[in-house]
Formats: structure tokens, sequence, C-alpha cells
């Protein structure tokens, strides 16, 4: 029957728009396989003249909404005890991950150079002791705490005390330089 | 006029079926009232049972090629060890969407598709009660199963098994949308189950052939009664169980959180709750498929009508006894377990008895080996072998051992193909003819039975000694040296002769719609009151509604069936009975064709699969669900003329 | 019918593997093989019966059928209500029977792990399982990964926990299985009776490599098991040489020491099975690898394709750090 057709074609179209295929993209070794994070990810947010931040690191596109990526960051942020000094985003001896202020940016790319290089007043370096495919799932898990990633590809709770409300209701705060701040 | 004055007048002449209204002049006018309205809109309006039953058989026999085409993917993956023809998370996908679409999609939907096709027929009825919603239930399931099938080839199938048990399904480890799919998909299978369900319940104890008291009533109508319960308690435990599992995922609640006083056990509870009496809703209909053709293949009743029909119910009411014996290595204390080995073992008295009662048939009748019955054989050789693997693993030392291996999918295949789908068959061949009006071929059909008995065995029968020598389910492979690889290959071989088996049935039916034998109303000479009307039905079933008064109307009526005398043929309607003893009780009008049925499952599909991704769209897609119930259920303008309630 | 002649051989090489119920080298294995073999005498007695039944039903010779074609379609021999009569009744005798049986071998499978006499605490993990021998004294105890050692004849209790999503521990030469369910801790009991070399396997669907989560026993005398109790309570053994020292440093510094811990040097971390004694293990990755050199090269440079979807990154490893690391970890015994 062509209206059959027709209807399940419009049926295919809908949910394909719905699906977001980069969400459910499983990679398990990451490409490509680098030795660091870009070094072009600056981490200043004020730039002189009109300049404008470099643009985002093409690798970004893989770990940014990716719902594997967000899991085993998720999953690595208790394994590497960043919930240490962040707690679970609301930050303690370390920053607040789930407001919008980022020092040092916020966007994944800079997260990640964050991680990797380490910053003044006791965020540690992780270059060489995590993979740079572990540092951007940590980045891209870090980038749903303030609520800066489509909800569908966050999930709305670990299976561990309840510290948020649900990760799927989080708001999303607009990302700011917090220079002004004192830390 | 006055309505005091319009109560004067003579009643307006309505036409009935009478002796007066008969034969072709008859069949005009009741054909015009219970045709469907042209076109593509009247096909979608169809409440027709004829039409909602086929397309159910149809659709699920769709999803048994896809959910085959699947197993026999895997099995080639099984066939040697080692093998890396299919990776581990591709792996996981196909046996999450095998047992999900057998369970879900193929195995109680085609039993409630032959169930909505034939009740009415059996019961010399027009149509089932609720016919819109009849017709509601079968577009949810097609949109279940759409929604689901649609998902895996987009690559967000589920991928954690068809018992999607927490913490792997939660939150944390059910990664993207996937399970959610299936959840949801859940949602539209069971209300396209209830649904069907109320109405063939509601059609069985109001709409029997006057005489046809509960005692008359044809065994796979009274399987058609117990299962249409179970499905009415069981299906919202699991509808429960998915909907917090969707809840915990999409706005994190906590239901299976043990951080937070929440329960993993709790989902296998409420899912096994529903889940053991799933499998005796998919069971029990084909024992009354057995029961059909056992007593029309022997010529004679069923003996023993009365321990066949208290099997069905002792059945049905102790299906919800067993469902902890899926979980006895969870670490639940040891005396409920008991409790639990002792009703899974009592399970199988009823069914024992019923397998007595029809190899009594057999031995006090003349039976005719032709292919519904060789199916009915073949049923019996192989489910038996299923029973009796389930009494071992309902001891919970040797279930330990068992459980979780390929015993235990040795056992439910056994049970399922054997105890379901080969009566299935059985009685699709048997039925064919009074749904087409030809038969199938009967070359081809003994050669099919011939092979997919003999396939299954060689299938499934090493599976067990798989499981024995330690191969867990849900591997995607298996180390060599292990004795696993002679049970697999033969096992992989099995599956390919049980794949072009059921190509040839397939083939068999489709062919057959053309140059089939054409068949006459009684092809078999069987007893019931379907065969009473010609093959391939009218619309409207009967030209007259028959009576009965026993058991095998057709072979003690003598030359002509009684019927009934005096409904309209010029609106639906149908003849209401008491439920004990079927004495007439009422006329009642039956509905028209309609689209809101197809509207609103439309509208509720919309707000189903979007609430996947936004708890409000449960709240906004309320809205056109409320206005296409609304338009469905828009009462119609009384009628101009009027006549006496009693005439 | 099918099962006699088939059975046999399947049977006979299941009798001599490391993963079979038929093993029976631990108590409840052993009592599983005589329950199972009572419950497979009745069962196979009463599918004969309904086999030969169904037979003589549909090939008799029929002198006075009781069908349509005499109009006696609606009656039955008197045979009929006795049989049925004798039917039920041997029926609900064969399932007391059975039923009693299975709960002598219930109480049987407590009372031999009534009283035990080592302690070992399992968690599992997404694939892999953690071992942990309790010990009073908190300095004897000892940590290790995918496999256990026991002493034969000694019974033994393991405490069953999960990380992650429910598994189940099963051991068929020895017992039944067991899940581990996050948020509850179950428990085991095992008795092994002979010693050799076994295998267990996970046995609840737990993610994408759980045919891969696979565990070594080792049943021994008590003297060989308490030497290698002793061996793993040491520390892991200092570099020899240059190549072990580079991959002495480079798993201290950089990227496995995150997760992996060998006590004794800096690398600390818990999340990843522990490696103190690696080299001493049967298997690389839960069974999913035997242990030899060349097995070790290829999971290091890569294990993601060997098991792929597991935890373990693979880092990209230069040559050099390559062949560092894995002479490092060979002494590791």
């Amino acid at each position: 029957m062509s209206s059959r057709f027709r209807s399940s074609a419009l049926a295919l179209a809908l949910v394909a728009a719905l699906c977001g295929c980069d969400r459910e993209e499983r990679q398990t070794r990451g490409k490509p396989l680098g030795e660091t994070v870009p070094a072009s990810a600056s981490p200043d947010t004020v730039f002189p003249g009109t300049g404008k931040l470099p643009p985002l690191d093409p690798r970004a596109a893989a770990y940014e909404g990716n719902a594997a990526a967000i899991s085993e960051g998720q999953r690595l942020y208790n394994w590497m005890n960043c919930s240490g000094c962040h707690f679970h985003g609301g930050g303690g001896m370390g920053v607040a991950l789930m407001d919008g202020k980022w020092r040092y940016g916020g966007r994944i790319d800079q997260i990640a150079a964050s991680i990797v290089e380490g910053r003044p007043n006791g965020m540690p370096a992780w270059r060489g002791k995590l993979t740079e495919q572990q540092v951007w799932q940590l980045a891209a898990y870090v980038r749903t705490l303030s609520g800066q990633v489509r909800k569908d590809a966050v999930s709305a709770r670990a299976d561990e005390l309840s510290n948020t409300p649900p990760q799927t209701q989080t708001k999303r705060e607009p990302l700011s330089p917090s220079d002004s701040d004192q830390q | 006029m006055t309505p005091a004055e319009r109560a004067k007048q003579p009643p307006a002449k309505v036409p009935r079926d009478g002796p007066d209204l008969t034969g072709p002049e008859l069949h005009e006018k009741l054909e015009a009232t219970w045709e469907n309205p042209p076109g593509f809109i009247g096909w979608l309006s169809s409440v027709d049972h004829k039409d909602i039953g086929r397309r159910y058989i149809v659709t699920a026999l769709v999803f048994l090629a896809l959910a085959g085409a699947l197993a026999i993917a895997m099995r080639l993956q099984l066939s040697k060890p080692d093998n890396d023809l299919i990776g581990a998370a591709r792996y996981n996908e196909i046996f999450t969407m095998h047992g999900t679409t057998m369970m879900f999609l193929f195995a109680v939907p085609v039993m409630q598709g032959m169930q909505v096709y034939l009740t009415p027929l059996m019961l010399g009825t027009r149509n089932t009660a609720f016919p819109r919603l009849n017709a509601f239930s079968y577009w949810m399931y097609l949109a279940g199963g759409a929604l689901l099938w649609v998902a895996f080839v987009l690559n967000i199938g589920p991928d954690m098994g068809w018992f999607a048990y927490p913490p792997l399904s939660g939150p944390q480890y059910g990664v993207g949308k996937r399970v959610d799919m299936w959840a949801q998909m859940i949602t539209f299978t069971e209300v396209a189950a209830l649904a069907a369900a109320v109405s063939l319940v509601a059609t069985i104890l109001k709409q029997k052939a006057p005489g046809m008291g509960l005692a008359r009533m044809p065994i796979f109508v009274w399987a058609t009664l117990v299962t249409s319960l179970m499905v009415i308690f069981s299906m919202p435990s699991v509808a429960l169980a998915s909907g917090m599992l969707l809840s915990d995922r999409l706005v994190g609640t906590q239901f299976y959180n043990p951080v937070e006083r929440g329960d993993a056990l709790l989902w296998q509870h409420l899912f096994w709750f529903f889940g053991h009496p799933e499998v005796y809703i998919i069971f029990l209909p084909a024992t009354g498929f057995v029961s059909e053709i056992v007593a029309t293949f022997s010529r004679r009743t069923i003996v023993g009508y009365p321990i066949v029909v208290m099997s069905l119910v002792a059945t049905g009411i102790l299906a919800f006894g067993l469902w902890v014996h899926h979980m006895f290595a969870t670490g639940l204390p040891r005396i409920g377990y008991s409790f639990y080995t002792a009703a899974s073992m009592s399970v199988s008295i009823p069914t024992g008895l019923q397998i007595f009662c029809w190899i009594a048939t057999l031995w006090e009748g003349r039976p005719r080996l032709q292919v519904p019955l060789l199916y009915v054989i073949g049923f019996i050789f192989t489910f038996v072998i299923g029973g009796l693997t389930g009494v071992m693993i309902a001891a919970v030392p040797l279930d330990l051992q068992l459980h979780d291996t390929y015993f235990i999918v040795a056992h439910f295949h056994y049970v399922l193909i054997g105890g379901a789908v080969f009566p299935l068959l059985g009685a699709i061949t048997y039925w064919y003819p009074k749904a087409t009006g030809r038969l199938m071929s009967d070359r081809l059909g003994k050669i099919s039975f011939w092979m997919i008995f003999l396939g299954f065995q060689l299938a499934f029968f090493p599976m067990h000694i798989a499981g024995i020598n330690g191969m867990p389910r849900r591997v995607y492979t298996y180390p060599a040296g292990m004795g696993l690889e002679l049970p697999n290959l033969l096992s992989t071989i099995g599956s390919l002769v049980v794949a072009v088996a059921v190509l040839l049935f397939v083939i068999n039916l489709v062919v057959s719609l053309r140059s089939g034998r054409k068949a006459e109303p009684n092809p078999w000479d069987a007893a019931s009151l379907e065969w009473a009307t010609s093959c391939a039905p009218p619309k409207y079933n009967f030209p007259h509604l028959p009576i009965v008064d026993s058991r095998t109307p057709l072979w003690d009526a003598g030359e002509k069936l009684p019927v009934v005398h005096g409904l309209r043929v010029e609106d639906r309607e149908v003849l209401l009975t008491t439920v004990m003893s079927a004495k007439p009780d009422l006329r009642e009008p039956s509905a028209e064709p309609s689209p809101w049925p197809f509207i609103a499952a439309l509208a509720t599909s919309a707000m189903f699969i979007s609430s996947i991704f936004s708890p409000w769209a449960v709240v906004f897609g309320t809205v056109p669900v409320a206005v296409a119930l609304t338009a469905w259920f828009w009462p119609k303008s009384p009628k101009p003329e009027r006549e006496p309630v009693i005439s | 019918m099918r099962r006699g002649g088939a059975i046999l051989p399947f049977f006979v090489t299941g009798c001599s593997g490391v993963q079979t119920m038929m093993g029976g080298e631990g108590a409840e294995g052993a009592n599983f093989i005589q329950l199972f073999t009572v419950f497979m005498i009745v069962c196979t007695v009463m599918y004969l019966i309904v086999a030969i039944a169904l037979i003589a039903a549909v090939w008799r010779r029929r002198n006075a059928a009781l069908t349509l074609d005499n109009r006696r379609h609606h009656e039955s021999s008197n045979a009929v209500r006795p049989a049925l009569i004798g039917w039920t009744a041997l029926i609900a005798v064969g399932l007391i029977g059975l039923t009693i049986a299975s709960f002598f071998t219930d109480r049987s499978n407590a009372a031999n792990g009534s009283n035990p006499q080592l302690s070992l605490t399992v968690t599992a993990n997404q694939w892999w399982w953690d071992v942990e021998y309790s010990s009073p004294d908190a300095s004897k105890t000892v940590r290790t990964a995918n496999e256990i050692h026991l002493p034969v004849g000694i019974p033994v209790e393991i405490k069953l926990k999960s990380n992650d999503v429910i598994h189940s521990f099963w051991i068929p030469n020895l017992a039944g299985k067991q899940d581990l369910i996050p948020g509850r801790e179950t428990d085991a009991q095992l008795l092994p009776r002979k010693t050799g070399l076994y295998r267990g396997q996970c046995a609840e669907f737990c993610g994408v490599q759980h045919a891969q989560m696979a565990l070594d026993i080792t049943v021994e005398s008590k003297a060989d098991f308490q030497r290698w109790y002793a061996a793993q309570l040491q520390p892991a053994p200092p570099p020899a040489n240059p190549l072990q020292r580079a991959g002495y440093n480079y798993f201290t510094t950089r990227e496995c020491g995150s997760c992996h811990n060998i006590s004794g040097t800096p690398a600390t971390g818990q999340v990843a099975p522990d490696l103190t004694h690696f080299a001493s293990r049967r298997s690389i990755a839960a069974g999913a690898l035997p242990m030899n050199t060349g097995n070790l090269y290829g999971w290091v440079a890569d294990p993601q394709s060997q098991k792929p979807g597991n935890r373990m990154p693979t880092v990209g490893l230069k040559a050099d750090d390559l062949h560092a690391l894995v002479a490092y970890l060979e002494t590791l015994k």
C-alpha cells in the first residue's frame, strides 16, 4: 500500500530527527589516538581587540553530547575522585562545576585542556595519567553538570546518593568568565 | 408531532431477518450494513474482527520472520568458538531484539489475533464486543512494534536483554535512549493486549449463541477466556515496572537505586509477576488449538471436557504463584523458595491431565493423520520434553546450576516452539480454509512439518548439552576446548533447517491463496459453529445467528442448525445472552466503522514516543488524545423511528 | 527417544571439562549430579509413558471406535476414568517424590556449608572479579583478581558483592550459582573435594563483555594453598634490570597507576584489578586470554581489540614503553 509506505517514511523521518545518532555512537578506542589535548584550546576567555576564541577542536564532536562518553566520564569522575574536591558539581575545595562560571573556559576543549594541564590553586595535571580519550570523556561529563548539553544524552541520575536534582532537569547555565571571583 | 402523539403511532417497520427475509435478499442487506466504507479511510476505519484478527496475525508473522532472521544471525556467530562474525555490542542488540520481538511482538499478538478472529465465529455472533477498542488495540500494537524496530535499524535499539534487569538497564549503565525505546514499546503492547483482552472477555461472557452455556463453549473459547483474564491481571505489573524504569531514567526517581533505598530486585519481582503468566498466556491458547484439532481429527468430542476446562482454569490461576522460580539465584530466603518449588511442580498437574485427555480422545476416536494433527502430535512429543525439563528446574538445587545457561534456552524453546508454535502452525493450516476459502497444499504442509519438527530437535536438543557443559546464556562467543563446539554447530545446522521449513510454510500460505483447492464450508467435518458459515465468512459472519444445544452443534443438529430470527438488518446489531446458560437477553447495537480508533492510536503513540525524550510530553500529549477520545465516544443522535423495546 | 543414544558421547566429553556441571568436584556439584540423575530417570519414564501412549493411540487397530460415524462421539469407554485417576496419582506421587528429593539435597548442601573455615569476599565489576581473602589480622589479607585458590576439603564461605550491575558467580564444577546484586550482600558456600584447575564464569548478563568475564579456580592441597597464600602476601619484587626499571617507571608515573594497584610501589589505583602478583595468574583479563608473553603484549598494547568495550583504555603506547612494561609485568609473580 503506497499510503502505508508514505506514513512509514514520515515516521522514519520523525524518529531520525529525534534519535540523534551521534548521541548513541559507541567508540571503544577513541579516534584518533593522540598524545595530548590540543594546545590551541586557549584557556583565555577574554581577548584583546576583536579576537575570538579559536575554533572548536574537531575531536569535540565525537564527545560533546555523546551519551556513552558522558556515561564513561561520569564513571571516571568518581574513579579519579574528582568529587573529592568538586563534589558532585557543587564544589568544595575545588570550584563548583554546576554554575556557568569558568575561569579557564567552559567549552569542552578548554575543559579538556584544564584537566590535562592542571590549573593553579590545586587542580592537578592529568597529562599522562589518563588517556586522551578519558580526558575528553570527563570533559563531556563536566559540561553536563551546568546543563550545557542536550538533555536526551544525559542520564537523570547515577546509582548513588541523590546529590543533585535529576540531570535531565538541570537548567542550562550561561557560560561566563569568573575572573572577578575570588577563589 | 408531539412525543405523545408519536408514541401512539404504530411501530415503524424495521427490517429484521426471519423466515420472510432470508437468502440472497438478506445477504444483500446484511452485506451493505456490515461492510467497510470504501477506500483507504474505510480500510483504516474497519472494526470487523476478521480484519483486525487477520492484521494481527500477518503483522505477528512478519515479526516472527524478522526475529527468526536475528536468530539465524546469532546461530551463525555461535557456530564456532571465538568467532568474529558479529561483535559483542551488536550481538547483544540482536539477542535482545530476538527475545523482545518473539515475546512481545509475536507470541502474544498472534494468539490474540487468532482469538479475535475465531471467537465471534465460534460463538455464533457477528462481531466482538467493543469493536473500536479492538481496532485501537491493533494500531497500538503496530506502533509499538514499529517503534522498536525502527529504533533497532537506526542503531538505538535495546541491548540489555529482553528482561532488562536494572541496574544494567538503569540510568547509569543503560546509556542513551535504547532502554527507553524498549520500555515504551512495552507500554504500547501492554495497552494493546489489555484492550483486546477486555473485548474478548466481554464477547465471551455476553455474546454467546443462545443455548451455548459456559459448559457448551468450545475449548478454544474457554482458553481464550482464561488467557484474557490472565492478561488483565498480569500486564499491569509489567507496565508499572517499565513505567518506573522510564521514570528513573527520565526524571531521576529512585525505584531501582539501591543506594537510595530502592531495590534492583523490585524490578525482577514486578517483571516476573507478569513474565510467568505471560508464558501461559502464550501456551494456553495453543492448548485450545490442540483441543479443537484433536476433536475434529479424531471425529469425536474431547474426552473429559470438564477436566480440560478445569485444567485451563487451574493453570491460569496457579501461573500467578510461580514467578520467584526465575529468581532462585538471587539470594532470597530459602524457605520462600520452597513454596515456589512446590507451586512450579504442581502447575504441571493440570497440563498432564490435558495431555491425558488429548491422548484418550485419539485413542477412543479414529484419528486422521492430516497436517493439523501432525502438528499436534509433534507438539506432544516436543512440549512434554520442555515440560519435564521445567520440572527439573523447579527444584532449587538443580536450578542453581542450570539457571542462565543454555539448558534454560533449550527448555523454553521446547515449551514455546513445541508448545505454542507447533499448535499455531497446525491451527493456521486448520482454519486457513475458513479464512480464505482455499486449502493449503497438503504435500508442502507435510514437508514443512517434518522439516520443522526434525530441524527443531536438531537445533535445540544439543543446547541442553551445551548448558550442562558450562555455556552461560547471552554470550557472543565461547572459548574452544570446553566441549561446546559440537553442540553449537549442530544447533546452527538445525536452525537453518527450521528457517527453511518456516519459509516453506510461508510459501504454502501465500501460494495457496491463489492456487489452493477450493474449500467447502466444512472441509474437515468439524463440529463447532465457525464451520457453519461459508468459507471466507461474509462480513456479517452468519446470515442468521445459530442456536446450539450441545458441545458439537454441527454434529448433533441434524439437517439444519436452528437459528435466531428478529435481528435488524439495516443497522448493526448483535444478540446478547446471559452469562451462564446463554438465554437470549438483549439486542445490542454494534459499533460502526470509525477512523477515530486509528487517530486515537496515533495521538497516543505521539504522546508515548515523545515522553521518551521529555516528561512534558505526558502533559501536552494528553490534549490530542483527549480530542481523539472525545470524537470517538461522541454519542450518536437518536434514531427517528421508534419501536417497542421488546418485540 | 532421541535422548538415549545421543547423550552419552556428549556427557563423556563434558566429564573432563574445566567448566562443566558434570564434574562434581565440589560437594554441591556432586549433589547436583545425584539429584539430576534422579530427576532424569523419573522424567524419562514419564516421557516414555506419554510417548508410547500417543503412538499407540494413533496407530492402534480399531474395531469399535466411539466416533461421529457411529453416532457415539459423546461416549467414552469405561477404561478412561480409572486411567485418569491412575495417571493423576502417578504424576502426583512422582512430583512429591521429586520435591522430597530436592528438599533433601537442599538440606545436604546447607549442612556442607554450615561451618566455613575460610572466608573470601568477591566483588564483581564490569567485567572482572575482585577477590579478597579475609583474615582477622588485617596484615594477612590477600587481594587478587580473577582467580581463586582453595584448599581441598575445607568449607569456604564467599561473600558476594557488586560494584555496578547484577552479575552471577558460577563455578559449575564445584557448586551452583549465586547472583551478586548491588546494594545487597549475598553469599555462596563451596566445599571442593578434588584438586584441579577449574573455570568459572559470570552467569547474569552484565553488559557488553559479559561473555568474557571468567575466573580461574585452583583447588590444591592445604600445603600448596598455604604456600600460595604466603607468596601472595609479599609485595611486588623490585625491577632487576634497566628494561624492567623503565617499565616500572612507566607503570607508576603514567596511566597504569591511576587505576591499578601493585603493592610495594607507588601505583595504588583501586578501581582496576590488583596486579601485585599478576604474572602468577593463569589468564589475562578475566579469562579472556591465556597468560603468556604474546598475549600480554597484545593486551597491554590494545585491550580494546581483545575485549572491546571493557574499561581499560587503549593508551597508544610507544614500542619501547610496551617492551618495558611487559618486561616489568612478567616479574610480578
